[in-house]
């Protein structure tokens, strides 16, 4: 198997917490991995991404190669386009509909859906209403990884796993919500096959 | 063992701890503060009481780990490529004095300059200074080479090199650690002059590290780092240094790569195998990250119309490699440019909402509308971002530092009402002595020492200028009733505007020093309370 997965947003979004979570599912599956990140200047709210690469095979390059990523998850809607030459023709556009305005020149939003609706395979989840809904709405990072999930060549109960390692500290309450959190981002997107 | 999950730069950490390395010497600098990071962090490494705390600058570290290296203990000093530039003194004399223990230097070079102010290649600077190069391709062979390089090191008496880039610095992979190794013990180096570089010693020292070189490259030679590895199609021949390799291998399914190539970790480059190279291949391309160093070597004044690369176009000239670069120098893939739909906005980074520099900026801003703009003389930090709009406040950003010394050069040529900003870490770092000759000469100039409490471009790490500020200034000069400062808030705009107005009008040297603390440092110690509150 093997999924290379960008990951897009805005420095301080918490991009980080998704690649945290597939890395983390990754490593305790016993796949080999390699994930680039942006740290620096780029990460005081400029865009960043970062690249993610899952295998049972070694991997040789930090970065994806153009027209390869099978995933591309943005937790913002213009980012979600920023990258869309490196998603492969069939691959999938998972994208959060919650714009993050922090420029004066921000295009007209209606603008920006249409694009991604350009691409074949898209799927725009309100990933902050439904952290809302479940009154958490610090994971709506989660809700997009759930979303995701369904086109990420790994098993769903690893990702589970995974959140149990990395929100063990803080709770089983924190580790609730946020499977919560991923099952609810999952069903979105299987509820629009 | 485990593998652990680690940053390219967190692997150089680890292996240095497990190498028996005693202290690490740095400033915060992207793409490598990481390193020093992670060494901090460490249990391993607080309980043997490695040294990890941060050097006011590049120059310091350096000269710390040259002390340390004399006596007789691991150290390793780490930086950005630009910092290297400062620490170029210590660094190119530490080759003449050669070491006592292990010493190495990690240099982190920022192709496509992410977050620096050039694309420098420190391979040119350990060429310069006859010293060898280790260049991991890969994670794991970072960990690898910082764990054996401190014995290579000490065998052959040589600070070493090791170079990396911003993808390898900030990319995870799983890592395999080796045993930990026991530190020095305290030693004196054999010979007592050894680091006294009198003209006297300093050619005889010389004259043995020219001598080296040929040791040097017979280890490059023998190195497992350095492979030639066949290929059945001499058509062409490759030559792939450092990470490059993985976009070679990237190319090719199970990496199988069809013709011959010449993988390097280890400079001097090992003559006797890319010659092999060169005559069996009708062709050679060179792969490398950052400057045509290689490439440079083979080919020289004259040129050969066999060797492609980044001087030819094959590859870019300038900028980071990356698969599909590889890929088009193959021959496998057509260049093309990136589809961005013409409805994204560009965006930029920009300083924190609540940043202090930015309460600083809108009353300078303001005081600089009467006297004219261009004034203003600035640094590396947040606060360089004040270039761009909406802030548009700066008008120079060239080295750590340079605010000063370039705001008394224009003063000096006849300018009025120049201004330096520059922040509380960069001040310590490399800001003193600017000052120091503009009291000397009694400068007409306003410095603005813009005080967060930390080195905030860079994560936020300990700055030394924390609590001295007035102290150091009083102490190089500066008049007591020209040192003022205020707490930049929106609420006290109009008292900055007063204090920076009459400073700038002031025919002397005036320091202003707005403190309050970075919002993001804050933020981080807030939720560090509220943590500790829930434990007890």
């Amino acid at each position: 198997m093997k999924s290379d997965i960008i990951l897009s947003g805005v420095g301080g979004q918490g991009i980080l917490s998704i690649a945290a979570t597939i890395g983390t599912a990754a490593l305790q599956s016993g796949l080999y991995m390699k994930q680039s990140e942006v740290h620096g200047m780029s990460q005081r709210g400029g865009d960043v991404s970062s690249n993610m690469r899952i295998s049972d095979k070694p991997i040789a390059s930090d970065l994806i190669p153009k027209g390869k990523a099978d995933v591309i998850i943005s937790v913002e809607p213009m980012e979600a386009l920023r990258y869309i030459s490196y998603l492969k023709p069939d691959g999938w556009l998972i994208t959060n509909s919650k714009p993050f305005n922090n420029i004066p020149n921000y295009p007209d939003i209606e603008e920006i859906y249409k694009e991604i609706k350009k691409v074949k395979n898209h799927i725009i989840v309100d990933a902050d209403a439904i952290a809302k809904e479940l009154k958490s709405i610090r994971s709506s990072n989660i809700v997009m990884l759930g979303a995701a999930s369904p086109y990420i060549d790994m098993d769903y109960e690893s990702f589970k796993k995974a959140l149990k390692t990395i929100f063990g500290a803080k709770g089983q309450d924190i580790v609730d919500k946020n499977i919560l959190a991923l099952d609810k981002g999952r069903e979105f997107t299987l509820s629009q096959k | 063992m485990d593998k652990l999950l680690l940053l390219g730069d967190e692997a150089i950490g680890q292996a240095a701890i497990d190498a028996g390395l005693s202290g690490v010497y740095a400033y915060p600098g992207t793409p490598s503060t990481e390193i020093t990071e992670y060494i901090q962090k460490n249990k391993v490494a607080k309980e043997k009481g490695i040294h990890s705390e941060w050097a006011a600058n590049e120059k310091t570290a350096m000269e710390a780990a040259i002390g340390m290296s004399y006596a007789g203990k691991r150290s390793m000093v780490c930086m950005k490529h630009v910092g290297l530039n400062v620490a170029a003194d210590a660094f190119m004399n530490s080759a003449i004095t050669g070491v006592n223990g292990g010493m190495l230097v990690v240099v982190a070079d920022d192709p496509s300059m992410h977050s620096s102010q050039n694309e420098q290649d420190s391979r040119y600077f350990a060429d310069f200074a006859l010293i060898p190069i280790l260049e991991p391709s890969n994670q794991q062979e970072a960990y690898d080479m910082i764990y054996d390089g401190f014995e290579l090191s000490e065998k052959f008496n040589t600070p070493i090199l090791v170079r990396i880039t911003t993808r390898l610095a900030h990319s995870r992979a799983g890592i395999l650690r080796k045993s930990p190794k026991e530190e020095n013990k305290n030693s004196l180096p054999t010979n007592l002059k050894q680091f006294v570089l009198l003209p006297s010693i300093a050619r005889k020292n010389y004259k043995v590290l020219i001598g080296n070189q040929v040791h040097f490259e017979k280890a490059s030679e023998e190195s497992t780092y350095n492979k030639y590895i066949d290929g059945k199609d001499k058509s062409l021949g490759i030559i792939a240094a450092g990470i490059s390799y993985n976009y070679l291998l990237e190319n090719y399914e199970d990496g199988n790569v069809p013709y011959p190539v010449v993988k390097i970790g280890q400079y001097p480059l090992p003559s006797d195998m890319i010659r092999k190279l060169y005559e069996e291949c009708d062709e050679i391309l060179i792969l490398e990250d950052g400057y045509p160093f290689i490439e440079n070597k083979m080919t020289g004044v004259l040129g050969d119309k066999k060797i492609k690369g980044r001087l030819t176009g094959d590859l870019p000239r300038d900028g980071e490699l990356n698969p599909n670069h590889v890929a088009v120098a193959l021959g496998l893939e057509k260049a093309k440019e990136d589809y961005v739909a013409e409805v994204i906005a560009p965006r930029p980074p920009a300083l924190c909402p609540g940043c202090g520099h930015t309460d600083v900026f809108l009353a300078l801003n303001e005081v600089m509308a009467d006297y004219g703009p261009g004034r203003v003389f600035s640094d590396i930090g947040c606060y360089t971002l004040a270039a761009l709009p909406p802030l548009n406040a700066i008008n120079t950003c060239v080295d750590m530092g340079a605010s000063i010394p370039m705001a008394k050069g224009a003063a000096d040529a006849g300018m009025k009402h120049v201004v330096a900003f520059i922040g509380d870490s960069t001040f310590t770092h490399s800001g003193m002595t600017g000052l120091l000759d503009c009291v000397y000469e009694k400068t007409p100039i306003t410095v603005i020492i813009s005080d967060n409490d930390t080195t905030g471009m860079t994560g936020g790490q300990a700055s030394h200028a924390e609590h001295v500020l007035h102290q150091i200034c009083k102490g190089l000069g500066v008049e007591e009733e020209h040192i003022r400062s205020f707490i930049p808030l929106r609420k006290n705009h109009d008292e900055a505007v007063k204090i920076l107005k009459e400073e700038i009008e002031y025919e002397g040297v005036s320091v202003i020093i707005p403190h309050r603390e970075c919002v993001r440092t804050l933020e981080r110690k807030n939720k560090m309370k509220i943590k500790a509150k829930k434990i007890n």
